[in-house]
């Protein structure tokens, strides 16, 4: 997905969708609940959780500090916690 | 106190020719090589033999995509032989189970991945996988094998280069002895396709097979052979004490005779015809048998000019003279070498004859190399003969590592 100038909450969670899709293939993602924790209706465990950190640092540029994991315990709180970030990085004007 | 008898009661493989045993003796006995050509990187492409089993039957795709090849490998011909051998798995206590499984190597295919991966970041090392490690230790294959199988009793690899397959089933063997285990898995595989290291390492060594045909270029004892087709497999059998398979009705394919393992002590890679031939006879002495109660010697041969050269001289030295009865073959002609899933694998090819009565061929010998020139090679065609009885299995490996095991027709 290529950076806009203003990424919305809904695209960041693509990302992480997309992200997801990858590291967890046997999963069915069509009906994952936002609000929910990943780990509450996804099979997924710490290890995929690093895979999530490391894929948004190689296919965006995106550092995750391990202070902030838990950030992404669920979709909205990973758009919430992404949105600046890669705004923070799209090209401006 | 006499020894257990041991008995194989399951054998699952998958060969670059054959994902199941009925498979691949069907192609031995027909001539149909799997040698095809693949490219490697940096190396572009390259002969190789390569496997073509369905993953996704025993292993999810996550499972798939976090473990190596190698473990995907014994994933799938654990749970084949386990299936073969018609025990009620989930009976069986876990604990009392043991995994042995020969490697020649492990952890180079993962380590070229990662270097090659972050050379695409400036070999930035937070690009790593926090795969590695798990993926890279030594007992991966059989450690992935455990956690798909739910086996919690002693799960571990054995080391021993091109003579690792065998080597799993005499610890095996050893083990379920021992009385450590009830129920053993075990065998060898590889996965050293997918490392360009081996390609390489073999190329600068001058030991890399090339032909314009594939099916052609794997090809011990011709004049023209010219080096090594490496390729990946695997072959993992269930081994239980006999007294154990009798009492659940199990199928029983053969009975372990006899085995040695020695070491040559003399180079990194020239075999040494006289541990060779020690060990044959060191083998030979523990089964109780003379070199002309051998049916079939399965040689380790690679079709390097002086490696077949060298078993050659340490067969003639066993079975040279008065071994009419003794026929000679070579799996590697049809699959390449699969490095540690060699030994076990060449022995399933043959286990058959004992109720066949046929003896595989080694196929691509268009000019017999007047060195190689055994009595008993079996050439090009499949050979019937009266009897088979028992079956001599020769792993060799570098750093001068030799197994020998005999199996011998189950008689009650």
């Amino acid at each position: 997905m290529p950076l806009t100038a203003n990424m919305t909450k809904d695209e960041c969670k693509k990302v992480v969708l997309d992200i997801i899709a990858d590291i967890a293939p046997d999963e069915d993602l069509t009906n994952v609940k936002p609000d929910i924790r990943l780990r509450d209706q996804l099979q997924l465990d710490s290890m995929d959780f690093l895979d999530i950190v490391m894929e948004l640092r190689k296919r965006h540029g995106i550092e995750v500090p391990e202070k902030d994991y838990q950030q992404l315990a669920s979709l909205d709180s990973s758009a919430e916690y992404l949105a600046p970030k890669f705004n923070a990085l799209a090209p401006k004007g | 106190m006499k020894p257990s008898r041991i008995v194989i009661t399951g054998v699952g493989l998958t060969a670059p020719n054959g994902n199941s045993l009925a498979e691949f003796r069907a192609n031995l006995l027909t001539g149909v090589a799997g040698i095809e050509r693949t490219e490697i990187r940096y190396m572009g492409s390259q002969l190789a033999g390569l496997c073509h089993y369905d993953a996704l039957r025993h292993q999810k795709k996550k499972d798939v995509r976090v473990g190596t090849r190698a473990g995907s490998i014994s994933v799938y011909c654990a749970r084949e032989a386990v299936a073969d051998s018609g025990v009620k798995w989930e009976a069986v206590p876990k604990d009392r189970v043991g995994i042995y499984i020969g490697c020649t190597e492990h952890g180079n295919v993962e380590t070229e991945n990662e270097i090659y991966n972050i050379s695409k970041f400036n070999y930035d090392t937070k690009f790593w996988s926090h795969y590695h490690n798990p993926r890279t230790v030594a007992n991966n294959p059989a450690g992935e094998a455990s956690l798909n199988l739910g086996v919690t009793g002693p799960c571990y690899t054995i080391g021993a280069a091109c003579a690792a397959g065998n080597m799993g089933l005499i610890h095996a063997t050893q083990m379920l002895r021992l009385g450590e285990v009830d129920f053993a898995i075990c065998g060898g595989v590889s996965e050293s396709v997918h490392t360009f290291g081996i390609f390489a390492g073999f190329k600068s060594q001058n030991a890399l097979a090339t032909h314009a045909d594939p099916h052609k270029a794997s090809r011990p004892f011709d004049l023209a052979r010219n080096g090594i087709v490496i390729s990946e497999g695997g072959c993992l059998y269930t081994l239980e004490r006999l007294a154990d398979a009798q009492a659940r009705g199990a199928k029983i394919y053969a009975e372990i005779a006899g085995y040695h393992v020695n070491s040559d002590a003399s180079d990194y890679v020239l075999p040494n015809p006289t541990r060779q031939a020690e060990c044959v006879r060191a083998s030979l002495a523990r089964a109780g048998l003379a070199s002309r109660d051998i049916h079939i010697v399965n040689t380790h041969a690679t079709a390097t000019p002086l490696g077949d050269i060298q078993e050659c001289e340490a067969i003639r030295a066993v079975f040279g003279e008065g071994c009419p009865d003794t026929a000679i073959n070579n799996t590697k002609s049809f699959i390449g070498h699969c490095m540690g899933a060699a030994g076990a694998l060449e022995l399933a090819g043959n286990l058959p004859s004992f109720d066949d009565l046929t003896v595989h061929p080694t196929i691509n010998v268009d000019q017999l190399d007047p060195q190689c020139a055994l009595p008993g090679l079996v050439l090009n065609q499949p050979r019937k003969v009266a009897k088979v009885d028992t079956i001599l299995n020769n792993s060799f490996g570098m750093l001068g590592i030799n197994s020998t095991l005999i199996v011998r027709r189950f008689v009650p």
